[in-house]
């Protein structure tokens, strides 16, 4: 089945979802990578700059390129989301996300976290960077650039059918990654 | 003596290799999106579709634009070889503005970005010298999902070349949807620890496509290709026949008691672009 859906995606819709669907995805998004998580992590929920609940997380370090007002998304494709996979339970938990956005698929332990909390995680095609930032509308703001750098910080973004989105594993257990082996 | 102007050269073959794909890769993957169905052909297609946005807006096809990477061929009467590694330098912090390209130059110790794409040892240089006036620098730049795949078998040379046929399918199995499948896989076999690796990234340089002139080595490759395909990973690691665009190997002779085999992935972004530079500082990207 092929979606376009506003984030955040609702609880009924995220029911509806099974792995191998397409979606197309507008709302905002945040990215957050190694740095990111780590440091998120260790913040109370009610300090963050920003609403986490409220956006999907994209796993991405963007290429970008500062304009005489703001920035200009040059590259912006999913990172390998397996590295996150040792904080993204506590992050899940934490921090409500309904929706991942990476590539190349999480274990185990991301997997029940989806379970527990109604969540999904999709699979934007690694390297397909420009095209993903033709979908980037605008990016409103930036935390933690100084401290993280460009690839590590996390950047906020509108972003317009954004996709396709593969659900790769599902609210209810599945992933695509275990189908496959 | 233009300086300004090589510098240009090296910023120019940079942005070639990362806005515009190979031909022979490009072709590889239009023939793999029609052999494929279903998520696998949507993976290929948004690939293509993206290859295709990269090189009509002049920006790199994926936002890790990797670690600067060149092979450097020195006609050892080239009358400024002096000037060479410092051209290269200077050219990847231009041109890490000028494209851009993404700050990818981290030290391990402090997590600090040097944010030119310099640093120890980077860009990474592999020097050659051969007969003759012009000098030649193929770029490759080289991403990280890709290289975390990297492996290193010290087998025992008692398994044969079976045992390192498995290892390395095993390997790539492991790996998954990791490196941005599909991959072109470059595998060392022989030498040393070192060796192996610095001969499966040279075997990277090879076109896609074109098999080892050693027609042993060339069936070794063929198989690899058959047997890393029917592992089903496909695109993404979401399933599909094509997991792998080609296999390529090198090999060294080795010592008695060792097998080493390096293995060195790209992924479907197989960036290459050649730079010739003359005795008379005019150059050109090929």
């Amino acid at each position: 089945m092929e979606y376009h859906l506003n984030l955040p995606l609702e609880k009924d819709i995220i029911k509806k979802l099974h792995i191998a669907d397409i979606l197309y995805v507008s709302g905002t998004i945040f990215t957050a990578r190694d740095e990111a998580h780590h440091k998120m992590l260790g913040l109370k929920k009610t300090s963050l700059p920003f609403d986490p609940s409220s956006m999907g997380l994209f796993h991405c370090g963007p290429l970008m390129k500062k304009k005489a007002k703001g920035w200009q998304v040059i590259s912006a494709g999913p990172t390998t989301s397996s590295r996150m996979e040792i904080f993204e339970d506590a992050f899940i938990d934490k921090f409500k996300v309904s929706i991942i956005i990476g590539k190349g698929g999480m274990g185990d332990r991301t997997k029940k976290a989806l379970q527990k909390n109604h969540s999904v995680y999709t699979a934007y095609t690694g390297g397909a960077g420009a095209l993903a930032a033709d979908r980037i509308e605008n990016v409103p703001a930036v935390y933690w650039l100084d401290e993280l750098g460009m690839p590590e910080a996390v950047w906020i973004m509108n972003v317009k059918e954004f996709g396709p989105l593969v659900v790769a594993m599902d609210a209810h257990g599945a992933s695509i990654y275990e189908k496959k082996k | 003596m233009n300086m300004k102007k090589v510098e240009q050269g090296i910023i120019e073959v940079i942005k070639k290799a990362e806005t515009e794909l190979p031909h022979d890769v490009i072709q590889a993957l239009k023939k793999a999106s029609k052999k494929e169905t279903g998520i696998a052909k949507i993976q290929l297609d948004t690939i293509l579709k993206n290859i295709e946005i990269a090189k009509t807006s002049h920006r790199p096809m994926c936002q890790d634009t990797g670690i600067q990477t060149f092979f450097v061929d020195v006609g050892i009467d080239f009358p400024y070889i002096k000037n060479i590694e410092k051209w290269i330098v200077q050219g990847v912090q231009q041109a890490t503005n000028d494209i851009p390209l993404r700050p990818n130059t981290v030290d391990p110790f402090t997590g600090e970005n040097h944010r030119d794409n310099t640093g120890d040892y980077v860009p990474y240089i592999t020097w050659n010298f051969s007969e003759g006036t012009d000098v030649t620098i193929i770029s490759l730049p080289k991403g990280g999902g890709s290289e975390n795949m990297s492996k290193l078998g010290m087998l025992k040379p008692g398994v044969g070349m079976e045992g390192v046929k498995d290892f390395i399918v095993n390997e790539m199995i492991q790996a998954g949807g990791n490196p941005c499948p599909p991959t072109v896989v470059g595998i060392g076999i022989g030498g040393g620890a070192d060796l192996s690796l610095k001969l499966g990234k040279k075997a990277l340089l090879r076109p896609v496509g074109v098999r080892h002139k050693n027609t042993t080595i060339a069936a070794m490759e063929k198989e690899l290709i058959k047997r890393i395909n029917e592992s089903g990973i496909g695109p993404m690691g979401l399933g599909g026949h094509t997991t792998v665009l080609d296999v390529h190997i090198e090999k060294a002779h080795r010592h008695p008691a060792s097998l080493p085999v390096g293995i060195a992935v790209q992924c479907w972004a197989d960036r290459r672009a050649t730079l010739v530079i003359h005795q008379d500082l005019s150059w050109e990207v090929l």
